[in-house]
């Protein structure tokens, strides 16, 4: 049993729902209690969809315990067949339809409906909603395209045809990225066969067979679907995840040797905003800025890779929910020169930000939630979504228009350049001080809090030292504090006075 | 569309004999734990520990945008597979949570374990967990346990089996007094405190209070009047503890809070004279208020799909003091004897319906083509994109609606998605 007061993903059946809303033509029967019905509205309210997700809830109740569940499902399916005529069912149970074990796939079967029917077994007590969307789209692939399979052996000729696979519903920008990806690929002349599971049928998944490779935006989602395709069609599959400029020239790269094609005509066409930007003498003072990343895997390894290379912050925390991906996080981190975080628990990550001096964090809602509690500046980079994360405006995280945007949102909670500079000379201005919020988020100024004087540790703080240390701006502050009264006590300075602030200072200068 | 729903209503009757529509299927429908999103507000030193799945806290992140409250007094404990291996380990599991819970949380004095799906359907046994850790945690906290879960609560009883677990620990009370059942806003609370002083009505008592301290008693002397309609098992065992309901419509719209605030003057004896001169002043204020949204709403047919049980005393107040015309008012669940007064004052051949099968709700919702649809969360924006106006029904849940003053607060709701159809050009 574990608490948790918030938790970064649902249940694996949601992560079923994800691929059944995300897709035409399919419908999924749910064996699940009056409740869960719940998981509709992660559709049609927090990604505003404006039709309810294909989905069909058993609804069984208490009373229907003793009584007989299975006939329960049998008609829901039968009914939801007859009502909704999809090319093609998924069955499965939620959390507490496990426990009552009535085989929703043995009794789908039975129905002998004319259409394929997938049973889905995911164990909601061990798996979660990635996990649960990437089984889906597996089966999904397996029982569609699997009849479609050529002989072992078949040899296959590169070509500039792909699959995309990976964008779902309710995904951290899926819709966006899916369209600025398609656009690049149709521009270095690669088409694409089928884009899965967002907007295909199930007709379409019977046709992947046909692509010469896969293009893999999401592994968490796609990377078991693709594995197997890789297996029984000889696809081969991309591997760059084409978030931030370097990495989306990497991945043309890839895709060019896959598709057989000249790479460099197109790299010379394509441009970012966004690395000229960073390079401009106004985004110096982004320089060694320090990040604290957390996400899906994914999202998480390319936001550190682009805030380290592409906008020269420092990272100083990276971590992940994701347990699957935590080798890729971990060898990250290790680039980064520091430790990966992986945990589901928000309490550890909101610990761990506190103990770093982080001026930014690039993480999901939850670390939101924690930056605004601790009053640091903060982008979403990935899943858990809110309201929020679907803006009506076109807003990739891939390709150069991606990088583009990730630029944008990560500089702009931050003070703006010469802002902090005019900080750094004024301290002592009613309005410019430390604890003044960006001029450009609004916001009412803070007054500023009269200095105590503070006894800390072996070595006393001096009036004036303590005054101006208040004058260091507040997210450095507690390090400079730390920092000093270690030169103090190591040196066996009673009170540390302004002297000892700089000495230390300079002691401890990067 | 057919011809019974244009029928004028026959006002006289009322739907107290009305033929219900019961349904079974799919039900669009929160659960019980949802109601510990009130809940854990309205008792400021109570926590709320689901026992349950992943679903159950997924569910509760993202019911109703709660992430607002960063560190909120609920969690969820969730089951997982080694748990379900052995009974005996779940209930080790269980109080090791709770210890880590109550280290971390030193300010909880009322612990409530809630029961869900999973935990019922193991059996694992939450009353029995709570005696064994009132023992260990006695006396700084109080251990109680309820069931929210689906298979047999739908949303709003989830605050009624909440209640119910209140009332045994009620003290015994022997003085004649007012008891008001029903989570209600604080400001609605002090309104409704001022009318029954004003009144001579007293003492007065709210369960719950807003804090587990302050538990009201209860004994042959206690008259209650519910606040909500959707406590029936609270007002059950608040009657085996010898208290009388007051039946009364509830206090939605001015003329819901004087019939409601009528039954405590008839029991109390309060001059007729005084009763008028009291309430006046609110029904006055709640006219022009009302007035303000009468053109807006007036001759609108609305649809109710079922989710907190208010549904009736909400369709009778649009119907009598605005002038809806209900086609179907859909409930979850209806208790005729708490409901008796309200489906009174219903307007004759309106169709009831209780339980829900969602798709054939919503054929006869697009067949009735319902100048308003009132629907959960689930439904809204694919019914508006259908075009039809809506009314999410999770806000007359989290709202002040109760009172004279909040008469014209509660019209509004209604009128506003309507008011935005005619200011959008897009």
């Amino acid at each position: 049993m574990q608490l948790a007061v918030w938790t970064y993903e649902g249940p694996p059946h949601v992560g079923a729902m994800r691929i059944a809303t995300a897709m035409e033509g399919l419908h999924y029967v749910l064996h699940a209690p009056q409740g869960d019905t719940y998981a509709d509205l992660l559709f049609t309210m927090i990604e505003r969809r404006a039709k309810r997700p294909p989905v069909t809830y058993t609804t069984f109740q208490a009373r229907d315990l003793g009584g007989d569940t299975a006939e329960l499902f049998k008609n829901a399916a039968r009914e939801a067949f007859e009502r909704f005529r999809p090319q093609a069912m998924i069955v499965g149970a939620s959390c507490t339809a496990e426990l009552i074990q009535d085989d929703p796939g043995g009794l789908a079967k039975a129905l002998a409906l004319p259409i394929p029917v997938i049973p889905l077994e995911l164990p909601s007590y061990q798996k979660k909603e990635n996990w649960g969307a990437a089984e889906t789209f597996y089966q999904l692939v397996r029982a569609l395209a699997g009849p479609h399979a050529p002989p072992p052996g078949t040899r296959r000729s590169p070509g500039p045809v792909c699959n995309i696979l990976g964008p779902t519903a309710l995904g951290f920008r899926h819709r966006d990225d899916l369209a600025e990806i398609t656009g690049l690929l149709g521009r270095m002349g690669v088409r694409i066969n089928v884009a899965a599971p967002l907007g295909a049928t199930p007709h379409d998944l019977t046709r992947l067979g046909e692509a010469d490779f896969n293009v893999v935006l999401y592994p968490e989602i796609a990377g078991q679907a693709a594995a197997w395709l890789g297996r029984t069609f000889g696809q081969k599959a991309t591997k760059t995840i084409p978030i931030g400029s370097n990495a989306t020239r990497e991945f043309i790269a890839e895709v060019a040797a896959l598709a057989g094609l000249d790479a460099a005509p197109i790299l010379a066409a394509e441009t970012s905003r966004a690395a000229w930007y960073a390079r401009s003498v106004d985004s110096n003072y982004l320089t060694g800025k320090r990040v604290f990343v957390f996400g899906d895997a994914s999202h998480a390894i390319a936001a550190a890779r682009m805030a380290a290379e592409e906008i020269g912050f420092t990272i100083v925390g990276l971590g992940t929910y994701s347990r699957e991906y935590a080798r890729d996080v971990r060898d990250a981190a290790k680039s980064h020169g520091i430790e990966a975080l992986v945990t589901e628990d928000y309490l550890e990550v909101e610990a761990a930000i506190q103990g770093l001096q982080v001026e930014l964090i690039l993480g999901t809602q939850m670390e939101r939630h924690i930056a605004k509690r601790l009053g640091i500046p903060c982008a979403v980079i990935s899943s858990p979504v809110h309201v929020q994360d679907y803006p009506a405006r076109y807003s990739p995280q891939m390709g150069f228009e991606g990088a583009n945007v990730l630029f944008d949102t990560w500089v702009h909670p931050l003070m703006m350049g010469l802002e902090e500079h005019l900080l750094g000379m004024f301290r002592e201005d009613f309005e410019f001080h430390g604890e003044a919020a960006p001029s450009h988020l609004g916001g009412a100024v803070t007054e500023r809090q009269a200095t105590a004087v503070v006894v800390a540790g072996p070595a006393t703080w001096a009036t004036e030292a303590e005054k101006e240390l208040g004058k260091i701006p507040f997210f450095v502050r507690g390090k400079a504090r730390r920092n000093t009264e270690r030169y103090a006590s190591e040196r066996g300075i009673g009170t540390i006075t302004i002297e000892t602030l700089y000495d230390a200072k300079a002691h401890f200068a990067r | 569309m057919s011809a019974a729903l244009l029928a004028p209503p026959a006002k006289d009757i009322g739907c107290a004999e009305a033929p219900v529509l019961r349904e079974r299927g799919q039900r669009e429908v929160f659960c019980g734990l949802t109601g510990i999103i009130w809940l854990h507000r309205k008792i400021q030193d109570a926590f709320f520990l689901i026992v349950g799945s992943r679903t159950c806290a997924h569910l509760m992140q993202s019911a109703a945008g709660v992430m607002i409250f960063a560190e909120p007094r609920f969690a969820t404990a969730i089951i997982d597979e080694r748990d379900l291996a052995g009974l005996a380990d779940a209930n080790e599991e269980l109080d090791r949570v709770v210890a880590q819970l109550l280290s971390r949380r030193p300010d909880i004095k009322l612990l409530f374990l809630v029961g869900s799906c999973p935990s019922e359907v193991i059996k694992l046994d939450l009353s029995r967990a709570a005696q064994r850790l009132n023992v260990t945690h006695a006396p700084g906290v109080r251990v109680l346990n309820y069931s929210g879960s689906g298979i047999e609560t739908t949303f709003t009883q989830g605050e009624d089996a909440c209640l119910a677990a209140l009332v045994p620990e009620m003290r015994p009370a022997a003085t004649r007094s007012l008891l008001v059942v029903g989570a209600l806003a604080e400001v609605v609370e002090d309104q409704l405190r001022r009318l029954f002083e004003a009144l001579g009505i007293g003492p007065v008592t709210f369960l719950p209070p807003r804090r587990a301290a302050d538990l009201p008693g209860v004994g042959p002397n206690t008259r209650m009047l519910l606040a909500q309609p959707f406590l029936a098992e609270t007002a059950r065992l608040l009657e085996a503890r010898g208290a009388q309901r007051l039946a009364a419509p509830f206090p939605l719209g001015a003329e819901g809070t004087t019939a409601w605030l009528q039954a405590a003057a008839t029991a109390w004896g309060v001059d007729p004279t005084l009763f008028r001169s009291v309430t006046a002043a609110g029904e006055a204020r709640a006219a022009v208020a009302l007035a303000r949204h009468r053109d807006q709403l007036a001759g609108k047919r609305i649809f109710f799909f079922p989710d907190s049980q208010l549904e009736i005393p909400l369709a009778r107040f649009l119907a009598r003091e605005l002038g809806m015309v209900p086609v179907e008012v859909g409930t979850p669940y209806l208790h005729r004897q708490h409901l008796a007064e309200e489906l009174a004052l219903l307007p004759a051949g309106t169709r009831l319906s209780e339980g829900q099968h969602v798709d054939r709700q919503l054929d006869r919702c697009r067949e009735a083509r319902p100048d308003l649809v009132v629907c959960g969360l689930g439904l809204a924006n694919p019914l508006e994109a259908e075009g039809f106006a809506t009314k999410w029904s999770i806000e007359l849940v989290f709202t002040p609606i109760q009172g004279y003053d909040q008469a014209g607060d509660l019209a509004e709701l209604f009128a506003r998605p309507l008011v935005r159809r005619t200011r959008l050009m897009v």
